[in-house]
């Protein structure tokens, strides 16, 4: 039996409490994602996944409920301390990098993720090796650009970019926030291959959200549709494999979900 | 005549560079316009001042500045990552704590350093001389933060005033690392002001007023000149030390031509305001240029999208 490698038991977190604008975003979710697993996360807009993943990362405290990552309770742990077990894509592909800093720099950041920052030099000679060979492999010509400033580039490639920082250093759990969904796209599909490969490779235990609902049903072993801050379906392997777009929605209004244009226009 | 008034605007220039590297720090490295300058330059005159008045050592004296500076910093840094006070508000509070605080160093208004007849490190009666002493604190100083901002913890300063969000992706302690670069900037603030007082041989209770002003423009000037050379680290303090001698050059230049010196400090901030508006001012132009072409080259994408 494979190990847990999040649990998240009874979960609750509500925003705004008490006022007009008062918003329930995750209501008692229970989730255990095992070491491996490659969870995709669907659900309409206000169904509490961006919560789901913030309150993972230790965005803002949780209300109720417990939080276990790698087998540490990180439920009152601040964020920063989190990261030494996660590797995380926003869906916005500026706020993945330091734009001021170059590449190599910003690579060298990643690949000090939860160690703590000593006095050593910033980036070492022989890490630019690694470095070099790894951004060859994302095929964008990164490699021979590593003294520049991540600011130069675009929308894709420091999404690309983000994705391979996430993933240098093994992190416990890779999370990602709808990382494509701000792309055109053909770098959407490029960044989504490569995401696969990587995760692959590295076995990595990987939470995805998207909006993309054959994307949803074609990467990973696991899709779990998320509504009014519950999880309202799970479901893995064979039966995950044999989904259609039209099972989902079907599913998807069952549990009284609001379908929105961005999921159907996928 | 102008030029015999050089020196000493040189070196002043080089003491105010000193000051505008910490301004550099906050305002360009961390993203946080750190108002406490205004204070903590005085307290590091006053604590200077007082304590050679005592018969102190020089060095001993600017020392303890130093380390009055980088409390002013670590109280202001409180404010903001503790208390959650806004960047600005944290820097004005603290100012204000340091008025009543300087005040109480000195127990009056203002203090006479004796640079005839007790060791000094920098004095005007030697301009000369207190231009080579500054530049060798320049070169350790510029080196120093050189070498620090390339190191693991450096570059998590860097990265913080750059992308907190990323950061903290990273694993990096934000809020320390604004703690600890609101102390360095301001142990290099105080620092010119032990010297500063030295040099003009009297802390003033008013010597910081405006201060952040003359470092901003200091900033800008340096970054106006040497952005175009290099982007290298060291080149960009070396150039905001050179903002800050220009500044004082201008600032001789405009006591020469006899205009009234209590237009200076409108002079100052109008020249910061025109300086910080024109890059804002320049991206906005830029920005519906790039916009219309954007547009115009989005319509046929968005044809072929509803087709597919």
């Amino acid at each position: 039996m494979a190990e847990s490698i999040l649990r998240l038991e009874n979960v609750s977190k509500t925003f705004n409490r008490g006022s007009v604008n008062e918003k329930v975003a995750l209501c008692g979710l229970s989730l255990t994602v095992e070491d491996g697993d490659f969870v995709t996360v669907i659900g309409g807009n206000g169904a509490g996944k961006s919560t789901l993943m913030n309150a993972i990362c230790g965005t803002f405290p949780v209300d109720e409920g417990k939080i276990i990552l790698g087998g540490h309770d990180v439920t009152r742990l601040p964020e920063y301390r989190r990261a030494k077990y996660l590797g995380r894509v926003f869906q916005d592909p500026m706020m993945g990098t330091s734009p001021n800093m170059e590449i190599q720099e910003n690579l060298a950041l990643a690949y000090r993720r939860g160690k703590v920052r000593s006095l050593m030099p910033g980036i070492r000679r022989s890490e630019k090796a690694f470095y070099r060979e790894q951004l060859a492999r994302l095929g964008l010509g990164l490699e021979d650009r590593m003294t520049a400033k991540v600011g130069l580039l675009s929308g894709g490639q420091r999404q690309s970019l983000t994705l391979l920082m996430a993933t240098l250093k093994k992190p416990d759990l890779l999370l990602l926030d709808e990382h494509t969904a701000a792309l055109d796209p053909k770098t959407a599909a490029k960044v989504l291959s490569f995401t696969e490969e990587i995760a692959a490779e590295n076995a990595l235990t990987t939470i995805m959200i998207t909006h993309n609902m054959s994307d949803a049903i074609r990467c990973g072993n696991r899709l779990i549709m998320m509504s009014e801050g519950r999880v309202v379906y799970d479901v893995r392997g064979e039966e995950k494999r044999s989904l259609t777009v039209e099972d989902l929605l079907e599913k998807f209004r069952e549990a009284g979900g609001e379908v929105s244009d961005k999921m159907l226009l996928n | 005549m102008f030029f015999d008034a050089l020196p000493g605007a040189i070196s002043l220039g080089l003491i105010w560079g000193v000051m505008a590297i910490g301004v550099f720090i906050t305002y360009k490295v961390l993203d946080f316009a750190d108002l406490t300058v205004d204070g903590s330059i005085c307290t590091g005159g006053a604590v200077c001042a007082v304590m050679m008045a005592a018969g102190i050592n020089a060095w001993v004296a600017v020392l303890v500045a130093v380390i009055a500076g980088a409390l002013a910093g670590f109280v202001t840094g409180i404010f903001h990552t503790l208390l959650g006070i806004p960047a600005i508000l944290s820097g004005i509070l603290t100012q204000l704590i340091l008025w009543s605080v300087n005040l109480k160093i000195m127990g009056q208004a203002n203090t006479v350093v004796d640079t005839r007849n007790s060791y000094v490190i920098v004095t005007q009666l030697q301009a000369g001389w207190a231009i080579l002493i500054m530049f060798g604190f320049l070169v350790v100083i510029v080196g120093g933060l050189y070498w620090f901002f390339g190191t693991e913890a450096g570059c998590g300063i860097r990265a913080t005033g750059n992308n907190p969000n990323m950061s903290r992706a990273q694993g990096i302690n934000v809020n320390l690392n604004k703690i600890i670069g609101l102390v360095i900037s301001n142990a290099l603030v105080a620092l010119a002001g032990a010297l500063l007082a030295q040099y003009q041989g009297f802390a003033d209770i008013n010597m910081g007023r405006g201060a952040i002003v003359i470092g901003l423009a200091a900033v800008i000037i340096g970054e106006a000149i040497v952005t175009r050379i290099s982007r290298n680290f060291a080149v960009q303090l070396a150039g905001v030390v050179l903002g800050g001698i220009i500044y004082y050059i201008v600032y001789q230049f405009v006591i020469w031509l006899e205009i009234d010196t209590e237009y200076l400090k409108m002079l100052s901030a109008i020249v910061v305001a025109v300086f910080l508006a024109v890059p804002y001012w320049k991206k906005k132009y830029f920005y519906r240029f790039a916009g219309k072409k954007k547009r115009a080259e989005a319509k046929p994408l968005e044809g072929g999208e509803s087709n597919g």
